[in-house]
């Protein structure tokens, strides 16, 4: 596979989000706001790009009965720089993000790439891997946010939208995140089911 | 002869003149009295409301089918989207901004109905998935209740439900502030279909005799309504009212007559309709006594609409044949 597959996939084909399914938690979590989706989108990314190259450079050095210890000790080491970082230099998204910033370690995503491609390829296509996926996970994120905000809260980005008075609050709760997310779900669906008719 | 002598169909295989189209036209005229109600209790908001529900629900169906391309006509003359307009509209109160309405119209026919399939594949009644999406997103405009005509009002005046009073300051304000007769003519507030027991009721006898529904859910419902608010009463008679004023008051009687009914989202055996009504009589009493809403109908039917499929599945009639072939194995 060439490297600009590598980076594509992530955005369409495999998008973890609509397609492959992973990191659903701080999917539905964070997509009430734009800037905490894409605080979201880009902490992840970072700690993904940054696994999957240490996951794929120490791959013949992890044992590979150990493998899922050593795999989050470096994930979390990451998480740990993020965390720190983003509570530093942008507090605000980091007091919007909460428990979710620390819960990345745990986030399919991650371990799913560093399982399934970073620990059986090379440095390179790992970090371009790394990319595609964070900047799939990002979109579709924004996707989320960008209707669950206009539609909840009225705003994109913070900036008014709609007038006011004229907010489905729903759409800023839970049962809105499951209901969009549903809605481009089945859109993708459509449209890749088109896309394979027409050959 | 001609190949088409051998038809191959699933069941069910009685024919009858009854339709979808006379089904759902009878169901529009046993809401008539109820509509009326309305009208009377809450001035001609009320049909405004309807109107826009009906007219939204219908311009909804027609869009998706289009863009489904699927035949609009046919689907627009059977009245379903007539009749789940008519059921939301009964479930809203008279003084709702009608953008909101058509938000409700969207999420029925749209979400509701058109997600899962269309017609007869829709796991949950539309109207109240409508009811509950907009409790959620709008849940200012969805619980201020405008005051009936008959106490002085226009839109601008609104109170308290004699449901939410009961939550709030017990049995006694709750009787005072509602009779039995208030409750049962419609003289209260609430949505703008659901106060008038007696409309409903009519509507109710006349869906009965017409064999559109059968007894088991209404009956089970409302007797379980009854049941569980009795035992209430009598543990604490001056927190909770007694079981007639409960079934009387809040959505119980359009609940148990024409939601609940549901043919497509409701069990297909006796026992399983029996067992319905109950699960929705059980639901209803939680979360009016303990909840923290004041009324718990239109939950109680969306998670007994859920259920159904597991109770279809557990409560199955007796296979032709199966119990003779029983009894026949037991003796040898």
């Amino acid at each position: 596979m060439s490297g600009i597959a590598e980076v594509t996939k992530g955005l369409w084909k495999e998008n973890p989000t609509f397609r492959l399914l992973l990191g659903m938690c701080p999917t539905l979590a964070t997509t009430t706001a734009c800037d905490s989706a894409v605080g979201m989108g880009a902490s992840a990314m970072f700690v993904l790009v940054a696994s999957n190259v240490a996951v794929s450079a120490l791959r013949n050095v992890i044992p590979d009965r150990m493998r899922l210890p050593c795999f989050i000790v470096l994930i979390a080491t990451f998480v740990t720089i993020v965390d720190l970082c983003l509570n530093a230099f942008f507090h605000d998204i980091h007091k919007a993000l909460g428990i979710f910033i620390p819960l990345i370690v745990v986030n399919c995503i991650i371990l799913g790439r560093a399982e399934a491609f970073a620990s059986k390829r090379g440095v390179w296509d790992s970090f371009l891997d790394g990319v595609g996926m964070g900047l799939g996970f990002t979109v579709g994120l924004l996707c989320l946010a960008t209707i669950r905000e206009v539609l909840g809260n009225g705003t994109w980005f913070g900036l008014p939208v709609t007038p006011e008075g004229y907010q489905i609050l729903v759409f800023a709760l839970p049962p809105g995140a499951f209901i969009t997310l549903g809605f481009l779900i089945g859109a993708m669906n459509h449209v890749e089911e088109r896309r394979k008719a027409n050959g | 002869m001609s190949e088409t002598r051998l038809l191959l169909q699933s069941s069910p295989h009685v024919r009858d003149v009854s339709s979808v189209q006379g089904i759902m036209h009878t169901v529009i005229l046993s809401l008539v009295p109820a509509l009326i109600a309305g009208v009377v209790f809450f001035g001609w908001r009320a049909l405004a409301v309807t109107v826009v529900a009906v007219a939204s629900c219908l311009a909804v169906e027609a869009a998706i089918l289009r863009l489904a391309g699927k035949p609009v006509k046919t689907a627009l003359v059977d009245g379903s989207a007539i009749i789940t307009g008519l059921l939301l509209a009964m479930n809203l109160p008279s003084n709702l901004p009608f953008w909101m309405v058509g938000v409700g119209a969207v999420v029925a026919i749209g979400v509701a109905k058109h997600a899962y399939g269309g017609l007869g594949n829709n796991p949950f009644n539309p109207a109240l998935v409508a009811r509950v999406f907009m409790l959620i997103a709008f849940p200012g405009a969805m619980t201020s209740w405008p005051v009936t005509t008959c106490n002085g009002a226009t839109d601008v005046l609104t109170a308290a439900t004699p449901l939410g009073i009961m939550k709030m300051e017990g049995a006694a304000a709750a009787m005072q502030a509602a009779s039995w007769w208030d409750l049962f003519i419609g003289n209260v507030g609430g949505c703008l279909g659901e106060t008038s027991a007696l409309a409903l009721l009519l509507g109710g006898l006349f869906l009965l005799w017409r064999r559109v529904i059968s007894y088991e859910i209404p009956v089970a419902f409302i007797g379980t309504v009854a049941a569980g608010t009795a035992v209430a009463w009598l543990v604490d008679p001056t927190k909770y009212p007694d079981p007639l004023w409960q079934v009387l008051s809040g959505g119980v009687m359009l609940g148990a007559w024409f939601m609940a009914t549901d043919m497509v989202t409701s069990p297909v055996t006796r026992k399983g309709m029996l067992l319905f009504g109950v699960g929705c009589g059980v639901v209803t009493c939680v979360i009016r006594l303990l909840g923290g809403y004041p009324e718990g109908v239109s939950f109680s039917i969306l998670v007994m609409n859920g259920l159904t499929p597991l109770i279809d599945r557990y409560v199955k009639p007796a296979r032709f044949g199966a119990e003779a072939a029983q009894a026949e194995g037991g003796k040898a």
